[in-house]
């Protein structure tokens, strides 16, 4: 082969080899950290991985929040209208975390189907509700309402 | 009436735009001086008629027009003066309506400080800036209109600011950032304006350098103002989020910090013209892809508050069509520019070179802006393909970003000793071997009396590596910088003297690599060395954090303009000795209902003391937050500098020139055979 050539060909080949360990790495590490959404329903149902950090939402529901005496360990449950699932946190709670309001956790499932979250989010501004957990609403909604109209048949 | 006339004044200025981006483009092709000078008067009428329009909303807020929508969502009677001005960019249409004011500044900029261009030149970038604008205004005329008025049934109370907002960050940050934003819409107007002319050459990246530059150092200084702000305002003690809003403000700033260099090779060598454009067009298309992002609600955040698709698919328009016609201008005329390079045969450099160096450097600040771009929109995309609902998180963000930034700071210390074309191996060998040593130590010995306790436990290998690439860079800079001064003979007077012979540009590049090196110190120190602690107190309690003892004194009820707040008193000790007294509250604004942490800090250059209130527990007693964050001052400092070198760089003597030059400007004598060769190619390309 041509010297010239083949001093091309080595370093076509080194390009597409860095290339492919870069892709590589970078799908790799999108999901390692990809943090997937789950809703109560699907946690409960155990279609959510434990021991997996993921994110959960829903609403906070009434009177579900219960908080330790002498620590910042408190308990709480969000529910999307299908079912509720218990969130475990130690920490410092946003402000705008509130009964009755949108919230997001993220950490990880354990064996009791508890989510123990290291991070609490919650909405920024009075008006607004995360997408995800609207939706998240949404399909439970139409999903009530269609098992509604089934068992009237 | 005030708002008719503002609005008004916008359709004016629209109709101006539109003739600036058409007359002065076909006057010159066709020749014709006086519609090419039109551009010039056009720019600065723009200006005039949308700083009015600015100025009629600005009007609007301060006298608590409620029956403008935009008012009545984004103020209050109660709201403190200031931030009812600042509130006029606090959401969508005002900010948009910022964006298109500070756009007319930087044409009008152009229009007055461009008469020693050649005037086909200054003309189509005029015209291009007028169709951008043109852009601009008809998103915000048809789509985000600030001036729609709630009639007849206006509300007699404004909504308020969202708290959030209500700062001195507010008022400075935004119109910083935009002015970096916008400001390389000037590149981007340079760069498809020499794709047209098909010339492009030193001549053409001297003229276009200083407004790269300036672009650059708003940008710089408007991140940094952001930190900062999310730092002491969002409550909880961060600095950097991986936020997609603050992501769409780095990738700009990468990809500029590339350009910045790259062009820098364009006009001492002539090298690197393609790139360079590409990379002025890139700039720009992520600023948009930026406004995009958070003007289009597709993302989640603090920024993001209009939730409109309409709005969202105008911009995603927009930028498909700057971003594919600049692209495909880039594709048909590129190769012309490739031949001047050719017939100018100016450019060949070696593997060890400062050409290399800077390659390296535009390597690896483009990879990192694709890994955060990647980061950014694979969320977005997942969502379009339904493949789930996915958050990265910072760790993917840190595994790419901070190998490629301590690259970046290795190749740096070399590269301040490169030599253009050709440097001797040995030469950077025995120049680096003093810092080296030094930095090394620096590296191993300083993280022993960092920590709290000499011991292995507490002897972070992170801080080790911050400090030895800080160290390096550092040691590297001052070398050279002695070296320098040092030139003639070694007397301190003429040490002194030499410090006035040494460019602008020289100084800039030291300032904002020694700024890189303060801010990667305070990054790297702050996160190994910072300790938090959140507790339950009642008033009466003490808690010892990091060396520092916190006493929560007393609760108080405070009431403010427009929001009503519980606040702390605590007291910092150290050694029993009393450090600080920090108020931090819990506010609750009226208007929206809406509960606020402000954080309390006593800042240091060694340390921040920062302490927040959590949410009231049973009885007295609070969930508080307690922060010594060691260093954190110098990422902003860091920031800072950086931003303050690329002043420097632009107020460099070379580009005050009011002719376009063809005599040989020689700075120092390491450059001056690189700048006649330079000088060589741009006459040979103009004679061409």
């Amino acid at each position: 082969m041509h010297p010239l050539r083949k001093q091309r060909l080595q370093l076509v080949i080194l390009l597409v080899a860095s290339a492919a360990l870069v892709i590589g790495l970078v799908i790799y590490m999108l999901r390692e950290n990809g943090n997937f959404f789950y809703t109560p329903a699907q946690i409960i149902s155990g279609e959510a991985p434990q021991n997996t950090f993921l994110r959960a939402g829903g609403m906070v529901v009434d009177a579900s929040v219960l908080r330790s005496e002498d620590s910042l360990w408190v308990q709480f449950k969000i529910t999307d209208g299908v079912e509720m699932l218990t969130i475990e946190h130690t920490g410092i709670l946003p402000d705008l975390f509130a009964e009755g309001e949108a919230a997001i956790a993220s950490g990880k499932v354990d064996e009791n189907l508890v989510l123990q979250a290291t991070q609490i989010l919650a909405k920024h501004d009075e008006k607004y509700t995360p997408p995800e957990v609207a939706d998240a609403m949404n399909e439970a909604y139409k999903q009530k309402e269609a098992a509604k109209t089934g068992s009237y048949k | 009436m005030i708002a008719e006339y503002g609005h008004m004044a916008l359709i004016v200025a629209l109709c101006l735009s539109i003739a600036q981006a058409i007359v002065p483009m076909a006057g010159s092709f066709a020749g014709y001086r006086t519609w090419m000078r039109l551009g010039h008067s056009l720019a600065i009428g723009q200006l005039v008629f949308v700083a009015i329009s600015f100025a009629c909303l600005t009007a609007a807020f301060v006298q608590d027009d409620f029956s403008l929508q935009y008012v009545a969502n984004n103020s209050n009677t109660l709201l403190p003066t200031q931030f009812k001005i600042s509130a006029v960019w606090g959401a969508h249409e005002g900010s948009l309506l910022l964006w298109a004011l500070i756009l007319a500044v930087w044409s009008a900029a152009v229009a007055l400080f461009s008469n020693h261009l050649p005037l086909v030149l200054s003309s189509r970038v005029l015209s291009i800036l007028g169709a951008i604008s043109v852009g601009f205004g008809l998103f915000i005329l048809l789509t985000s209109n600030p001036f729609a008025r709630i009639l007849p049934f206006s509300p007699t109370e404004g909504g308020d600011l969202n708290p959030l907002l209500q700062d001195f960050g507010l008022i400075v940050h935004p119109p910083m950032l935009y002015m970096g934003y916008v400001g390389f819409s000037v590149a981007f107007a340079f760069a498809v304006a020499a794709l047209i002319g098909g010339q492009f050459d030193s001549a053409w990246a001297r003229w276009a350098r200083p407004w790269i530059n300036s672009a650059w150092v708003f940008l710089t200084i408007g991140i940094t103002l952001g930190s900062w702000w999310a730092y002491y305002e969002l409550g909880w003690g961060g600095w950097w989020f991986w936020d997609p809003v603050e992501n769409a403000s780095l990738m700009p700033w990468l990809v500029g910090t590339a350009l910045v260099h790259s062009i820098s090779v364009t006009e001492k060598r002539g090298a690197f013209r393609s790139w360079t454009l590409l990379l002025a067009i890139l700039a720009f298309s992520l600023s948009l892809l930026g406004t995009f992002l958070v003007r289009s609600g597709v993302l989640t955040s603090v920024h993001a508050f209009a939730n409109d698709p309409e709005r969202g698919i105008f911009i995603l328009a927009f930028l498909g069509l700057v971003v594919g016609s600049s692209l495909l201008l880039f594709a048909l005329r590129g190769p012309v520019v490739q031949q001047h390079r050719a017939a100018a045969d100016a450019v060949s450099y070696s593997g060890l070179s400062r050409e290399m160096m800077l390659l390296l450097n535009n390597v690896l600040l483009v990879s990192a802006m694709a890994m955060i771009l990647i980061g950014t929109l694979y969320p977005l995309i997942a969502d379009v393909l339904d493949l789930g609902k996915i958050s990265v998180g910072p760790p993917y963000f840190n595994f790419f970003f901070v190998p490629m930034t301590l690259g970046l700071m290795v190749a740096m210390g070399f590269a301040v000793f490169s030599r253009w074309k050709k440097t001797d191996a040995q030469l950077l060998r025995q120049k680096g071997m003093v810092p080296f040593l030094i930095s090394l130590s620096a590296a191993l010995i300083l993280p022993l009396f960092l920590a709290d306790s000499i011991s292995w436990a507490s002897y972070s290998i992170t801080a080790v590596i911050t400090l030895g690439a800080s160290f390096w860079v550092l040691t590297m800079s001052l070398e050279d910088l002695w070296q320098k001064l040092d030139r003639g003979s070694s007397k301190a007077s003429s040490k002194l003297k030499n410090i006035g012979k040494l460019p602008g540009s020289y100084w800039g590049m030291q300032c904002a690599h020694i700024g890189i090196a303060v801010c990667a110190l305070g990054v790297g120190l702050s996160s190994v060395y910072d300790v938090q602690k959140d507790v339950r107190m009642v008033p009466g309690d003490r808690v010892a954090v990091a060396g520092y003892e916190f006493s929560f004194d007393s609760l108080d009820y405070v009431q403010g303009p427009n929001f009503g707040a519980s606040r702390g008193q605590i007291s910092a000790y150290k050694n029993e000795r009393l450090v600080a007294v920090l108020y931090p509250e819990k506010r609750k604004y009226e208007a929206r209902n809406q509960v606020m942490t402000e954080a309390a800090l006593d800042a240091g250059l060694t340390r921040d003391l920062y302490v927040s209130l959590g949410e009231p527990l049973k009885g007295d007693a609070w969930a508080i937050r307690l922060h010594v964050k060691p260093f954190v001052r110098c990422i902003w400092l860091g920031g800072l500098m950086i931003g303050l070198g690329g002043l420097l760089s632009v107020m460099d003597k070379r580009y005050r020139r009011r002719k376009p030059s063809t005599q040989s400007s020689s700075q120092s004598s390491s450059q001056s055979s690189a700048q006649l060769k330079a000088q060589a190619d741009a006459t040979v390309a103009a004679a061409q």
